[in-house]
């Protein structure tokens, strides 16, 4: 397999470091570490959690979330004038005039779209905005599973319990209660879609224990588990005649005079430049999180298009936000080789038993505590203890004992259940079920985000909604708290997409279009201006810049005034 | 994090044609954006789950065509890429509703299947090393089980299909074959009917209600004293 010359395997420090966990292993098969008491994670999180270093973040000066602290990275974008003059766009032809425009075209995109078609808008009064593909979302990349209180000894109970201490106890607990129990109804309705879940012979799913979950309480489609689900939502609605705008970013809301009833969007084509006017008598934001704002220098798991642009958008229309402070690490990144440094390594891996392990081939966290606490760990280890790995890029990570899920369950697991983390270390000399992998912390997820109520509407700084707007999935807050639980995503999107799609459909039918104007943008410029905000400052990102710095410093523009 | 001091080894790649000379080590896509593109299509995930980077190379003198993920393969010296973001094809809309989980369902919607000369060039070319044929040669049996194993790790890049001689959309073809799969031919879980009655007899709504209730004080003793399953 992967016969290119592209083969780079581990080096003979690496092997040396390798030996001393194959020596270690079969005595680690028995042991199990235990877990850490409330305070000890505490001070850990404190000590080693990068959320927790002070110098990583600052209080937004203007807005109505004005005081909370966030990530510079976050400050810079909210803190930042639109990519356009107000005043120089011709908002008196309409391009596109439907009852529920949605931007955002992952999972929670899409599973909206579906919900509000069920709920009898004509699937041609809809229509789904996209930055780059229909698809191309971190739904697409979710590996390790969903989580859903199904099997007899687990219940919604116990799942909210999971969810709001994975969370530091931050979450808003009707949107947890939302979460739970409409987890099992959106297993089904996927089943009765034809998503492939991993099932036994009898029919039963195979469920698995997530990072800080008490049951085991995690449906799989292998580790393609968001592929699995975002093509086949993606299919229904190209077979229920949903229309689809691909390579159109949205660069601002638009808003009725008193810039308080979202009324449509301004979108960009990325190729011609054009912009185009979209009136929606609901919009609803599923534009997702902030994975490629490299929150404190971090690689990231994320797509391509993971820029924060939702939150901007929707903070100048006055829509308020929470827990923006708390960023998900997922502790297993790639570390090596190079090539995948930062891509993520599903904590279904740990799910099936592999342990984390230092470099003299010893354990030192039980690798199914909440996400933020084994990230800590493992910083821990590399910069506070000096027990990580050093690869020859100057990186530090830790080793995840992989071979340990073939001792456990049986020779042909890894390729079965993680073909994909299989596939991706195999291409560059890396056996996964003969030798471990190394693993370092990624930026993975943004927690918080625009604050919603349970209909999904989004909320402005006094709680009311604004009218016409709602949102789902990872562009929103509050669900997760201050730490999401793996698989608690897929749900959500599927959870609060539904949810969202419903909402609009009730909400259209009483609604007549808007006028439309950018006053809200106005308003905010003014407020930038007021509050001294540099000039040069703009937003939204809407893709990251990567070119090589020697081209980046003389790129020059000729064709645009 | 890299280490200062050390020297890139650069190597030469052709891009659409034109020389960049890169450093050693990158994949196709880093190496184009170190080289000055700025992507807008041939880019997704940039983690192999997506197939929006589907890359077209040839490598010095060497007649062979070779096809990868420019996100998740390495630049060689003397590569000449070409990308194709794009594969044109026509997906046939269904009413799932309204299916049946058999081979004439598929040859209905697919009749180009049967024109598959078996050649493999599409197995040869899957950058998921996927037995692409073998699937598509199931179909023709009548094996939907054995088409959606084969075909699940698909990632819809298409480069089977621009390089198939009986222009077969392999990707829309296993999408529909997964899903006749998935919904008519594997047992409905049990447990996950029962729970899904009992949530839409409102079995769990008060219980859930204090639950929410509560506060923080109360949520932590429950957090705190759970058992844990192994």
């Amino acid at each position: 397999m992967y016969e290119l010359a592209q083969k780079v395997g581990y080096t003979e420090e690496m092997r040396k470091s390798i030996e001393k966990v194959e020596e270690t292993r079969d005595r680690r098969l028995k042991e199990v570490f235990e877990r850490i008491s409330p305070e000890e994670k505490e001070k850990l999180l404190k000590e080693w959690h990068p959320d927790y270093r002070p110098e990583g973040k600052r209080p937004l000066k203007i807005g109505p979330s004005k005081g909370l602290m966030v990530p510079h990275e976050v400050a810079d974008l909210i803190e930042a004038y639109p990519l356009i003059d107000p005043d120089q766009i011709d908002l008196s032809k309409i391009d596109y005039d439907v009852d529920i425009l949605i931007i955002g075209g992952g999972g929670a995109g899409a599973a909206a779209a579906l919900w509000a078609h069920y709920n009898g808008v004509p699937a041609d009064r809809i229509l789904i905005v996209t930055k780059l593909r229909f698809g191309d979302a971190n739904t697409k990349m979710a590996q390790g599973g969903i989580q859903a209180a199904d099997r007899p000894n687990d219940s919604p109970l116990l799942h909210f319990i999971d969810v709001m201490g994975g969370g530091h106890y931050a979450n808003k607990p009707e949107l947890v209660k939302l979460l739970v129990k409409e987890a099992p109804l959106i297993i089904k309705w996927h089943e009765e879609l034809g998503v492939i879940y991993d099932k036994d012979e009898e029919g039963n799913m195979i469920e698995l224990s997530g990072g800080g979950t008490c049951r085991r309480r995690l449906h799989a489609a292998k580790d393609y588990t968001g592929l699995e689900i975002m093509r086949v939502l993606m299919d229904e609605v190209l077979n229920k005649g949903i229309p689809v705008l691909e390579f159109s970013p949205v660069i601002e809301l638009l808003t009725d005079e008193d810039g308080r009833r979202v009324t449509g969007a301004i979108l960009w084509n990325l190729e011609t430049k054009e912009y185009h006017i979209a009136r929606g008598k609901a919009v609803i934001l599923a534009t997702g999180g902030y994975g490629r704002l490299h929150i404190q220098g971090f690689p990231t798991t994320n797509h391509y298009g993971a820029t924060m642009d939702g939150v901007v958008l929707a903070y100048r229309v006055g829509a308020k936000v929470r827990d923006l402070d708390a960023t998900q690490y997922h502790p297993t990144g790639a570390a090596y080789p190079e090539q995948i440094v930062g891509l993520l390594v599903t904590e279904k891996v740990r799910g099936l038993g592999a342990q984390l392990v230092n470099a003299e081939g010893k354990q030192f966290i039980y690798p199914l505590e909440p996400r933020d606490v084994v990230a800590a760990a493992i910083i821990r280890e590399c910069y506070g203890r000096n027990k990580g790995v050093i690869t020859p890029t100057g990186m530090r990570g830790v080793w995840l004992d992989s071979p340990m899920i073939e001792l456990i369950h049986g020779e042909g697991t890894i390729k079965r259940y993680l073909s994909a983390i299989y596939r991706m270390f195999a291409r560059f000399g890396i056996d996964p079920t003969k030798e471990p992998i190394l693993v370092f912390p990624t930026l993975h997820y943004q927690n918080g985000g625009i604050e919603i109520n349970v209909n999904a509407q989004v909320l402005d700084g006094n709680n009311k909604p604004i009218e016409g707007l709602f949102a789902a999935g990872e562009v929103s807050g509050g669900v997760h708290g201050k730490n999401r639980l793996m698989g608690n995503s897929l749900l959500e999107i599927n959870v609060f997409g539904k949810r969202a799609g419903i909402s609009a459909a009730k909400y259209i039918r009483n609604a007549t279009p808007g006028k439309l104007t950018l006053n809200h943008v106005k308003r905010y410029i003014k407020m930038l201006k007021e509050a001294k905000i540099p000039p040069k400052r703009r937003a939204p990102m809407i893709l990251p810049e990567y070119r090589g710095e020697k081209v980046l410093s003389r790129a020059i523009s000729l064709f645009t005034p | 994090m890299s280490n200062e001091g050390q020297k890139m080894r650069m190597v030469k790649i052709y891009i659409m044609g034109k020389m960049y000379e890169v450093p050693e080590g990158l994949t196709i896509m880093k190496a184009m954006e170190y080289a000055g593109y700025k992507f807008i299509r041939g880019v997704g995930c940039r983690g192999g789950f997506c197939g929006a980077c589907t890359t077209v190379y040839r490598i010095g003198n060497d007649y062979k065509l070779y096809t990868g993920l420019a996100c998740q393969t390495t630049v060689q010296d003397g590569m000449y890429l070409v990308q194709i973001p794009f594969v044109p094809a026509e997906k046939p809309v269904y009413d799932l509703e309204k299916l049946k989980p058999t081979a004439s369902t598929i040859l209905m919607l697919f009749p180009e299947i049967t024109r598959c000369v078996a050649c493999n060039t599409c197995t040869k070319s899957c950058p998921q090393e996927l037995e692409v044929m073998d699937a598509i040669q199931a179909l023709i049996r009548g094996d939907i089980a054995k088409a959606a194993e084969l075909s699940f790790d698909c990632i819809a890049c298409g480069i089977c299909s621009i390089r198939c001689p009986a222009e077969i959309v392999h990707y829309h073809v296993f999408q529909l074959v997964r899903r006749l799969y998935g919904k008519y031919m594997t047992k409905k879980s049990r447990h996950l009917e029962e729970r899904v009655k009992e949530i839409l007899e409102g079995k769990y709504d008060e219980e859930l209600e204090k639950l929410a209730q509560l506060g923080v004080e109360e949520w932590k003793k429950l957090y705190e004293s759970r058992e844990i399953e192994e």
